[in-house]
């Protein structure tokens, strides 16, 4: 069956696994299944270039490797000027024959830490100088590689190693960055957001933005039970909630213009997916009720935005 | 026929580049190496080289844009100096460790604070232990050559592995001089195309840069030694071939009139050339001094050095960088270098020319005699400065 295309639905995925089991991601890790289902999509004719964090870590230890892709790992913050690098190197080698003539989609790949503190100005610099990639950013809310550290798309209230909960803190105090909104303002034609429980929007959206001329950027949030201290059987149940709460909303931004992937009259209250989790655990009522006043206002401005593309 | 043109270093240094064809450069520009990544960006515009110039953000992703250009097969070229080399060093060591055969131009720039732009070899010097095949220019013609040679060096199968070229920034980088530059057709003979045998292709998956757990380190590293320690063979092959080619002969050690010297000088990059005027002088009066000046820094040139110096009684060592604490780096390495020999020189080190400041033929005058006294008195006051203003400070060392 390997490498066939069959039939689930009325969609096409195939059954070539391009990460091959063995690999040393923890149970039920959200990020795994993410990165499955994203190379599922992104087919073989791909060069993919990882940033240190989880899933370089879990896939590489030498001389093993899950990798059934060209796949080069360097560095954390690099991660996009390194898939600069193999865009242009590639594109200058098939102008002057020196390779043959091929659509070869470059692919970056890290986590939120890699992505929206350590590696953001490389990317931000990828971004402008409009190189064709998709970059996919594979957000599990910490510096899970290193220990659950927070990093900037911690969300505000969370417990990590380095923002504990504590007789004087909640933890995280600051908000999750907008990463995508970091990428819309840099006017490229295609963002996305996405998440593993929802594996057919998650595929789609990565073909579509691996099709893309030009820079493509998909932040795939990824249920870590590890970091968020969940039970492991209950990743693909967390990511539904996040969705269906409004906390990581669905949407892609084609050339600017913002369109809800998933658009649900009325959402769960925040405290279904806050209270599954024990890095929320601590969170007093009234915590919880702050972060539904926020949760709420940030949707609604997302639509808003959606009713101003559609206008 | 090759021709002889006014260039300045910066400039050839761009021009090897371009006659080796290179596919791909990311630089960041900072003084004093800008002339080159402009250059090489004017020619680009100009049509004058099919290459693709990407214009980083930083130094630290020029560094990373050539390693995923070098992964895929490009022949990639980059040039750097002071601050953009310490702001690239932890991709600096990832070039040589993935064995991508990068070919980097350093014009040497002083390290903050204060903050100064001139030169001197502290940027260098941090690199020291990075991995990459390391030479200094002495004059724009080296400049010219070294890079050129660099690809070869660099690709060759049997070597992998990346070239840092240095050129002390403004004495040399900014200097105008004759060159001569060889035919297409010389450089093409001497420079095969860079065929990657491992270049990223999806037709035939491969792994580059998997993690090293403990068990397996250690083994990837003293490869990665021996494969560098192996790559002289190979030096020595390009520049006996570049010799042959070119009529221009570099060896790992130069040497400057050191038959029967007994005092050696040593100094490395531009200011070797106003050390030659001192030596002159020095010589047709009669005194047995030599200049010598280390061409190849990494791998350390030790049969040759040894060689080389083995007659000598006093082997004065130039240093254009402190290492806090210690003293300078090149001194101390030669001195390393030589402490199981018999017999052997003794070696004084002087520090000087930092940051700019010009080491003139006065201050080379000076840094003789007193090395000579120095040696006299043994091994009490082996450090000293030259050039600065204030009470000369007399360290053990
Ligand atoms: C320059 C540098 N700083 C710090 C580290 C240590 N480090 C490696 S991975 C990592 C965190 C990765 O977090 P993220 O990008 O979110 O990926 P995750 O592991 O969560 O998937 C850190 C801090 C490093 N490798 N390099
Ligand atoms: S720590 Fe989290 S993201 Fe990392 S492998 Fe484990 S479950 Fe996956
Ligand atoms: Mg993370």
């Amino acid at each position: 069956m390997e490498g066939k295309t069959i039939k689930f639905g009325k969609n096409l995925v195939t059954t070539r696994e391009s990460l091959a089991p063995g690999h040393n991601f923890c149970a039920g890790c959200g990020e795994a299944l993410a990165l499955r289902l994203a190379l599922k999509a992104l087919g073989e004719n791909v060069i993919i270039a990882n940033a240190t964090g989880c899933i370089e870590i879990c896939t590489s230890p030498l001389p093993y490797t899950s990798w059934r892709l060209p796949w080069m790992h360097t560095l954390f913050e690099n991660t996009a000027a390194e898939i600069s690098g193999v865009e242009a190197g590639l594109n200058i080698l098939m102008k002057k024959g020196k390779i043959p003539q091929r659509d070869i989609k470059c692919i970056a790949i890290a986590g939120d830490g890699g992505t929206s503190d350590i590696g953001i100005q490389a990317l931000s610099g990828a971004f402008e100088r409009r190189h064709n990639f998709l970059y996919l950013c594979f957000d599990n809310e910490a510096y899970m590689n290193t220990g659950i550290q927070r990093s900037s798309a911690t969300p505000y209230g969370a417990s990590t190693t380095t923002a504990p909960a504590g007789k004087f803190s909640i933890g995280q105090i600051t908000e999750k960055k907008n990463m995508v909104a970091i990428a819309v303002a840099h006017d490229i034609p295609y963002a996305a957001t996405a998440c593993h429980s929802y594996p057919f929007d998650l595929m789609n959206k990565v073909k579509k933005g691996a099709g893309i001329k030009g820079p493509a950027y998909i932040h795939i949030l990824s249920c870590c039970p590890t970091g968020w201290r969940y039970p492991s059987n209950l990743t693909i149940e967390v990511g539904r909630l996040a969705v269906e709460t409004g906390i990581f909303p669905l949407y892609e931004v084609d050339d600017g213009q913002y369109k809800l992937s998933i658009a649900r009259p009325k959402l769960k209250p925040v405290e279904e997916y806050l209270k599954l989790q024990g890095r929320f655990r601590h969170l007093s009522d009234e915590e919880i009720k702050k972060i539904q006043g926020k949760t709420d206002r940030k949707y609604a401005k997302l639509r808003a935005k959606v009713a101003a593309s559609a206008a | 026929m090759s021709k002889r043109v006014a260039l300045e270093a910066s400039f050839a240094v761009a021009e090897a580049a371009r006659m080796a064809d290179v596919d791909v450069t990311a630089a960041y520009p900072i003084t004093p190496q800008t002339h080159i990544p402009e250059r090489l960006a004017e020619m680009v515009a100009d049509g004058e080289l099919d290459a693709a110039y990407i214009p980083v953000e930083s130094e630290h992703s020029a560094m990373s844009a050539c390693l995923g250009a070098a992964a895929v097969g490009a022949r990639t070229f980059t040039a750097t100096a002071g601050q953009g080399l310490e702001l690239m060093h932890e991709v600096v060591y990832v070039a040589s460790s993935m064995r991508y055969p990068i070919v980097m131009a350093v014009c040497n720039r002083a390290l903050s604070a204060p903050l100064s732009v001139w030169g001197d070899h502290s940027d260098a010097m941090a690199v020291r232990d990075t991995g990459w095949i390391q030479v200094f220019c002495q004059n724009n013609q080296e400049a010219f050559d070294l890079t050129l040679w660099a690809f070869r060096v660099g690709e060759d199968p049997k070597v992998l592995f990346p070239v840092m070229v240095h050129l002390d920034g403004f004495t040399l980088s900014h200097v105008t001089e004759p060159v001569i530059l060889p035919e297409q057709s010389e450089v093409d003979r001497f420079l095969p195309k860079f065929q990657y045998l491992f270049a990223l292709n999806p037709d035939k998956p491969m792994t580059h840069g998997a993690f090293g757990p403990p068990e397996i380190y250690s083994e990837a590293k003293i490869a990665q030694e021996v494969a560098f320690r192996k790559s002289k063979e190979i030096i020595l092959q390009g520049w006996n071939e570049f010799g042959n080619i070119f009529g221009r002969h570099y060896f790992p050690v130069e040497q400057y009139r050191t038959a029967g010297a007994k005092t050696l000088l040593l100094t490395m990059g531009s200011s070797t050339e106003t050390a030659k005027i001192v030596i002159d002088e020095r010589r047709d009066k009669g005194e047995a001094i030599g200049l010598i000046s280390l061409r190849l820094w990494r791998p350390f040139p030790f049969e040759e050095f040894r060689q080389i110096v083995k007659g000598a009684e006093t082997l004065i060592v130039l240093d254009r960088c402190i290492s806090s604490g210690m003293g300078g780096p090149v001194f101390s390495e030669v001195r390393s270098a030589l402490y199981n020999e018999v017999p052997k020189p003794k070696v004084v080190n002087i520090i000087g020319g930092l940051g700019g400041r010009d080491i003139s033929e006065n201050d080379f005058e000076y840094v003789i005699d007193r090395s000579r006294e120095i040696a006299k008195q043994g091994s009490e006051k082996m450090l000293e400065t030259v050039g600065v203003r204030g009470k000369m400070i007399g360290i053990r060392g």
